[in-house]
């Protein structure tokens, strides 16, 4: 099998596992204004992914290094090319980062709700961003015989762009708000149950649309069949996550809206196949697996690495996991302690 | 263009800003959790609350530092391809593969580990939560072993070919970049010396409480403690740097001429301490000179050949054509010097601290924790005066013979758009800077106050069974 396509798949399941997992973060703190009725609960929602955001985002540096090494002409465009859009990223998953840490350091109520907003904001930003990031990707951007992106940031910001940006938004935050549910208990999982419903229909219309379009897009690739399927079984999912959690089967909602979001990723990199960057310019200035790739020696090395390490790395993280399943409560907060 | 939009330069003010903004979280990241994790060994096989004390308290400030040191951190790989996409699409190939080694050896456990200790306090058995910060301990070292691999590419280029059709660098050999000779002294040299800045950290607590008269059961153990690991390391920092020497002068032979403003190859050459006037020689006023002692340092003889400027630079036109190929020279000069003598000093205040204090001696003049405490910054400014030594002293190369710096900064970025993230970085970082530095001085004058949360029953010497669940932390 040719590694720089099985390469195409790793990478796109390093972004498969950041779009999952750092999802349900960002919905986490994009909820805070909508669920966070005191800071007690504020404290409770905080608190459901404070041990885990920082390897959730983790997913983020692994599968932009892996870009790096198995696709540089790959990375080197998209970088260059997506400039202000990964700069405000940037921005925001600082301010979201250092957030969750200095909020519980400051006593005031000024000071906690800054840092409240600094969350909030700095979880929509990126929740956005990536979907608009990617939704440009699969429709094509300019890019020259160099392989330079010739665009601008409002250029990204076209119909199709704004749509793949909400897809995400909503995806990620009705994400969100199930995990809650599902790690909460009390007032706070029984709002968060009846908020996953409300945003749980505009995530289906949106996401909806995205992919109806983008299938429409890509009606001339040869393996169409291919994106069909995946298009309707991340429809299939998303439903079904919404039925479950309308039903109350917190587990069913939280891990069928998990396989939603792997699938719309799969779809995506399904859309692009062969290409990883089409030119809107020239085909023939179009990144593909094959142009943009590593020489076949380091792709052998760090398929290596991968196979070796990536068992390990998913069994301590589930253990991270299991470590601290039990669900969050509003006794489990100290009082008195800041 | 006007000339202050140039994006090559704002894209290398840009890289050093972000780079040493970056450096001023990692040494504490990677010394104190060390340092850390020793004090919660102590604590899990004596049973001394002291030691507990000392654990929560440093590991506070551990963690207020952590999540700036990741935060900067993402931006320092998503730089190279935004300011630099000529470089990344030349060595992508190359260095890329350590940077995801990095990543997927080191920095998941890293990040799995530290959600673990900070909230598994009450969850985790004892031993084994003491295992975590050991294993974070390792997965941080790990860390700066493959960025230092990846670092040590740029420096001195191993292991590779040049692919003419595609114009890159392909990996032709790992192991030969994992084992660069110059990676090899640079990681013992870097972690060495973040374990001083983390040692005088300790330090600058310790006396802080001393001299206020509290917590003097604990903060005397650290005082000590953290006196001694600062001394250990310094000689670690020496001699790992002795043998960087060496090797640069082998790799670089251009910036150990540079590092001393040698213009004339010489033999038996002296070693300057200060120099006033211009350091390039041509008017020099006044300087303090160590006979012999540049040579001993290239070479390990005292009489030994080292290589000037003038030659190196004309064996370079020869070499790789017309151009500038030394360094900008006071600042190789001026940084080398500071490195080594700021270093230097911190080592020889620990030895007066440990002097001051022998045999259970408490001082009691003021100016003495006043010196403890404000030199706390001496490792941390010479770390960062060494990076701005060995980054600037490979200009004007980005990969040392291979590529120059000027070629490798991104064609599509324009100059408003690095100068628009600059400014933004420099905010940000700006103000973050002092809302961290507030946060920790705050924790630190705080001190181990919290043990009236989880103080058992004293046994009457110092060791107290400890309910687990009064030490559950939340955000």
């Amino acid at each position: 099998m040719d590694l720089a396509i099985l390469w195409f798949g790793i990478v796109g399941f390093f972004f498969i596992g950041y779009f999952v997992l750092d999802g349900f973060d960002f919905g986490v703190g994009m909820a805070l204004p909508f669920l966070g009725k005191d800071d007690t609960d504020k404290r409770v929602m905080i608190n459901t992914i404070g041990p885990v955001w920082d390897l959730n985002e983790t997913w983020l540096i692994v599968a932009g290094a892996s870009l790096f090494a198995a696709f540089p002409y790959w990375y080197a465009t998209l970088f260059d090319g997506f400039y202000l859009a990964l700069l405000l990223i940037l921005l925001a998953l600082i301010a979201r980062g250092v957030s969750f840490e200095y909020r519980r350091l400051g006593r005031s109520k000024q000071w906690k709700t800054w840092f409240d907003w600094m969350i909030v904001v700095g979880s929509a930003v990126p929740a956005l961003l990536w979907g608009v990031a990617f939704a440009n990707i699969i429709q094509g951007v300019a890019i020259d015989a160099s392989g330079t992106y010739t665009g601008t940031l409002f250029d990204l910001l076209n119909p199709y762009g704004i749509l793949g940006g909400l897809t995400t938004l909503m995806l990620f935050f009705t994400h969100g708000v199930q995990f809650l549910a599902l790690k909460t208990d009390g007032d706070l999982r029984v709002r968060a149950r009846a908020l996953a419903v409300r945003s749980g229909l505009i995530t289906i219309l949106v996401a909806a649309a995205f992919l109806v379009w983008t299938v429409l897009q890509h009606l001339d690739i040869a393996h169409l069949p291919v994106l069909v399927g995946l298009a309707a079984a991340a429809a299939v999912a998303l439903i079904g996550s919404w039925v479950a959690n309308r039903a109350g089967a917190e587990k069913a909602a939280f891990g069928l809206m998990a396989a939603t979001i792997a699938l719309a990723v799969a779809s995506i990199l399904a859309a692009l196949y062969p290409n990883v960057m089409p030119s809107t310019t020239d085909p023939a200035f179009s990144l593909t697996i094959e142009n943009a790739s590593s020489s076949d020696y380091t792709l052998q090395v760090m398929t290596w690495v991968a196979v070796v390490m990536m068992p390990l790395v998913l069994a301590y993280q589930g253990i991270t996991y299991w470590v601290f399943r039990r669900r969050i409560t509003r006794e489990s907060i100290p009082v008195a302690a800041h | 263009m006007v000339e202050w939009l140039d994006p090559l330069i704002l894209a290398r003010w840009q890289f050093g800003l972000t780079t040493l903004y970056h450096f001023l979280f990692v040494p504490l990241t990677i010394g104190m959790v060390i340092l850390v994790a020793m004090f919660q060994t102590a604590w899990v096989r004596t049973g001394k609350l002291k030691y507990l004390h000392l654990t929560r308290l440093f590991g506070k400030i551990f963690l207020i530092n952590f999540a700036m040191g990741v935060v900067t951190g993402i931006v320092q790989e998503f730089q190279f391809g935004m300011n630099w996409s000529d470089y990344s699409r030349f060595v992508g190939d190359v260095f890329g593969a350590p940077l995801a080694m990095e990543g997927l050896l080191a920095f998941f456990l890293e990040a799995s580990m530290i959600g673990l200790w900070i909230f598994g306090w009450d969850k985790l058995p004892q031993k084994l939560h003491l295992a975590v910060i050991w294993l974070l301990a390792v997965s941080t070292t790990l860390s700066a072993y493959f960025i230092l691999a990846a670092n040590a590419f740029m420096q001195n280029p191993v292991g590779f070919e040049i692919n003419e059709e595609l114009g890159r660098a392909e990996l032709t050999d790992i192991g030969a970049v994992l084992t660069n000779p110059v990676a090899l002294a640079q990681f013992p040299h870097t972690i060495f010396a973040s374990i001083m800045f983390a040692a005088v950290v300790v330090v600058a607590v310790a006396a802080y409480h001393l001299s206020k008269g509290q917590y003097l059961d604990e903060m005397r153990t650290a005082l000590r403690f953290g006196l001694i690991v600062n001394i250990v390391a310094f000689i670690g920092v020496a001699l790992t740097g002795d043998q960087l020497s060496l090797i640069m002068v082998q790799t670089q032979p251009m910036k150990m001429a540079a590092a001393e403003a040698l213009y004339q190859t010489t033999a038996g050459a002296s070693f300057s301490i200060f120099t006033w006037g211009t350091p390039d020689g041509s008017s020099e006023l006044f300087s303090i000179r160590i006979p012999y002692m540049l040579s001993f340092l290239s070479t390990h003889d005292f009489g030994g050949t080292v290589e000037g400027i003038n030659d190196l630079q004309a064996q370079y036109q020869t070499e790789f054509g017309p151009g500038d190929y030394t360094p900008i020279i006071w600042i190789t000069y001026w940084s080398f010097r500071w490195m080594i003598g700021l270093g230097a000093l911190a080592a020889l205040v620990s030895v007066v601290g440990l002097w001051l204090t022998r045999g259970g001696r408490t001082p009691t003049r003021p100016w003495v924790w006043k010196l403890a405490i404000w030199s706390a910054a001496l490792p941390l400014v010479a770390s960062l005066v060494g990076w701005i030594f060995t980054e600037m002293g490979r200009q004007p190369w980005i990969v040392f013979g291979l590529m120059r710096t000027e070629d490798g900064v991104s064609p599509g970025v324009s100059g408003l758009e690095v100068l628009i993230s600059l400014i933004a970085f420099t905010l940000i970082y700006g103000a973050l800077a002092v809302v961290e530095f507030k946060l920790i001085v705050r924790a630190a004058v705080e001190g181990p106050n919290e043990w009236a949360k989880y103080d058992a029953e004293h046994d009457g010497d110092g060791t107290a069974d400890v309910d687990p669940t009064k030490l559950a932390t939340v955000y």
